[in-house]
């Protein structure tokens, strides 16, 4: 293994874990809000691609039109979720809305095998996205570069809407004290809104990464991206954003050097995250960044 | 004097129960017996998750791994010599497993000990771990599981899975060991056992406060969950006569979870009843797929449609039944006859 070897599978895995990071948030910042896991997330996830398909065979949309477009509907698709699974059950016991987080799981997976159909899809690389460029001897798919940078950049953009903007104010004190920030005047119902459609924004943005660095989309790929970065949030802490960011990005890190140094044991690499998951939480019960 | 007739009720209507399954062995079709089986296996899975989810409180999502356990513990010790041989042609199976051959009940057992043993393992960090984390935690316990039988071929047969089992579970089998399960649950919750349990799911603190040890407590409830869950595995094994690694994923759980949410957190009955109606409801909505035909007009069969009609049911259930269908409320004989006979039931039974 030489060095120019390493720094190339640490691209890739910085990238990977970006993706991770992104979707992580959207399950983070949900959590903290409501309280409420969002088994629906992953699958939201994977309805992005195929907004992002069909705009491009349907509509024959240029590449990044469509991917705005797959963004803007995949926000509403957050919101609706929200609306109709979600907010009906905002004040019954915590495990009917677990139950109407699975089922809506449940309902758009099964909608997107009755509607798209279950089998696997080609996904549009754009020319521009999937060229290799040669820097120092280390080859970098182009992609790999823009989902670093657009995902910094997002980062960057989430951090200045919930630390610097009203709306990110109130986020925080939902977060801290739903009846008290309910009681301060805050409109709780468009705030959670908002925290959806923030999160599935995000999950579109990633969804859209890992289409193009895995081009197959079919009804079920949104289910172990999706866990993992659950497991991710919660390593990080669920409810903590830099926790989500960290354990996203160490999860899709590790997830590639083990492959790329152990490659015997790459079958073994989800026993590996959930053991660390394991060990991680009964040494910290509530993630490494959580609140108690 | 409500004991005593409640208990004889109780041995006429199992005794009637068996009976019924005697004559349904031998004169009902293959199909029907199938799912009846199927309903049977729901049952005992749905009774032992709501013994953890339900009862104690502690959301698990670990069950397909438990039931994984199971079926392969003891589909590798009733299976012939020469039956895994055929099986295990990349890899031999390694030593004392392929020489073993052992009856059905035995196997059986062990497989649910040994699911019983990672019951206690996945219960033991429950007293640290909680609520979601939980739920993440046992879930995955599950995924490990899953990936380990995938990968550790010279046990498990990895990818390939075990195929041609011999079909032991009957309508005996699989309702015999439903009701086992129902009774020893109900008895479970009944006894101290099942009052402490109860109290650690209202609360801990206060729970602890009065001197319910959490930690052997909710480990209990994970062993005797793990174990009904292993033997449920056992039997659905040697029912569909395959056993593949994937096919005990999260959507198994899931649909386990459902059946204790949708019959009532905390109610062996709605659990029954819903585990059985799940095993049909599954078996009709089948129709959906089949091309109809409608005055003329043919519309054909979209696969998958039977899941999502089953995922848009179950949205309704949770966002209108929001309680389960009965509540967490038990059937007893003293409501059943005073609902016959007209007069305001006594109210809810040991509650």
């Amino acid at each position: 293994m030489t060095w120019i070897l390493f720094l190339q599978h640490l691209v890739n895995g910085a990238a990977l874990g970006f993706v991770f990071a992104l979707v992580a948030i959207g399950y983070t910042l949900v959590y903290g809000v409501v309280k409420l896991v969002n088994f629906a997330h992953g699958d939201i996830f994977m309805m992005a691609t195929f907004f992002v398909f069909y705009g491009i065979t349907l509509f024959s949309f240029p590449w990044w039109l469509a991917f705005a477009i797959a963004i803007f509907l995949t926000i509403l698709l957050g919101m609706g979720v929200e609306k109709v699974a979600y907010r009906p059950l905002r004040n019954a016991p915590r495990i009917s809305s677990l139950c109407s987080a699975i089922g809506m799981s449940f309902l758009l997976e099964n909608f997107a095998v009755v509607v798209f159909g279950g089998r696997q899809k080609p996904f549009y690389q754009p020319e521009v996205l999937i060229k290799t460029i040669t820097i120092a001897n280390v080859r970098i798919q182009l992609v790999s570069i823009v989902t670093v940078i657009v995902s910094v950049g997002a980062l960057l953009f989430l951090n200045y809407l919930v630390y610097k903007t009203k709306m990110g104010l109130a986020m925080r004190a939902l977060a801290h004290d739903f009846d008290t920030a309910k009681l301060m005047g805050i409109n709780v119902d468009k705030t959670i809104s908002f925290t959806f459609a923030v999160g599935s924004g995000l999950a579109a943005i990633s969804a859209i990464f890992w289409a193009l660095r895995y081009p197959q989309i079919w009804p079920f790929m949104g289910v172990f991206p999706g866990w993992r970065a659950f497991t991710a949030a919660i390593i990080g802490g669920i409810g903590s954003i830099k926790g989500a960011m960290i354990g996203g990005f160490s999860i899709g890190l590790l997830t590639i050097l083990m492959v790329a140094f152990m490659p015997n044991m790459a079958g073994y690499k989800d026993a590996f995250i959930f053991v660390a998951l394991v060990l991680i939480l009964l040494f910290k019960p509530t993630g490494l960044f959580g609140e108690a | 004097m409500y004991k005593k007739r409640s208990f004889w009720l109780t041995v006429v209507a199992v005794s009637l129960f068996f009976l019924f399954i005697y004559v349904a062995q031998n004169s009902l079709d293959a199909y029907i017996i199938r799912i009846l089986n199927v309903a049977a296996i729901y049952v005992i899975l749905g009774v032992s998750l709501n013994l953890i989810n339900g009862f104690t409180g502690q959301f698990s999502l670990g069950h397909a791994g438990f039931m994984a356990i199971g079926a392969y513990a003891s589909a590798l010790l009733y299976m012939s010599p020469q039956l895994k041989a055929m099986n295990f042609f990349i890899k031999p199976l390694i030593w004392p497993l392929s020489e073993i051959q052992m009856p059905f009940f035995p196997a059986l057992l062990i497989g649910g000990l040994l699911a019983a043993g990672a019951g206690f393992l996945v219960g033991a960090p429950c007293l640290r771990v909680k609520g979601d984390y939980l739920a993440i935690v046992t879930y995955g316990f599950s995924e490990i599981i899953r990936v380990l039988f995938n990968n550790l071929q010279s046990v498990t047969n990895g990818p390939l899975g075990l195929k041609g089992l011999p079909t032991y579970t009957n309508l005996w089998w699989s309702w015999g060991w439903a009701i086992f399960t129902i009774f020893f649950i109900k008895r479970l919750i009944d006894s101290s056992y099942g009052r402490a349990l109860k109290a650690i799911r209202d609360d801990e603190s206060a729970a602890e406060a009065m001197g319910v040890n959490l930690l052997y407590h909710k480990t209990l409830a994970f062993v005797v969950g793990a174990f009904f869950a292993g033997i449920a595995g056992g039997l659905l094994g040697s029912l569909v006569m395959t056993i593949d690694p994937n096919a005990f994923n999260i959507f198994l759980t899931f649909q386990i979870v459902l059946i204790v949410l949708l019959g009532g957190l905390g109610s062996i009955t709605g659990t029954v009843i819903m585990g059985a109606a799940m095993a049909f409801l599954m078996e009709l909505l089948r129709a959906v797929e089949v091309p109809m035909n409608f005055f003329g007009i043919t519309i054909p069969g979209i696969p998958g449609m039977r899941m999502l009609i089953f995922s848009i049911i179950l949205m309704i259930a949770v966002l209108f039944f929001r309680r389960g269908i009965i509540g967490d409320r038990e059937f007893s004989w003293e409501g059943f006859i005073s609902f016959f006979k007209g007069r305001p039931s006594r109210g809810r039974e040991g509650e």
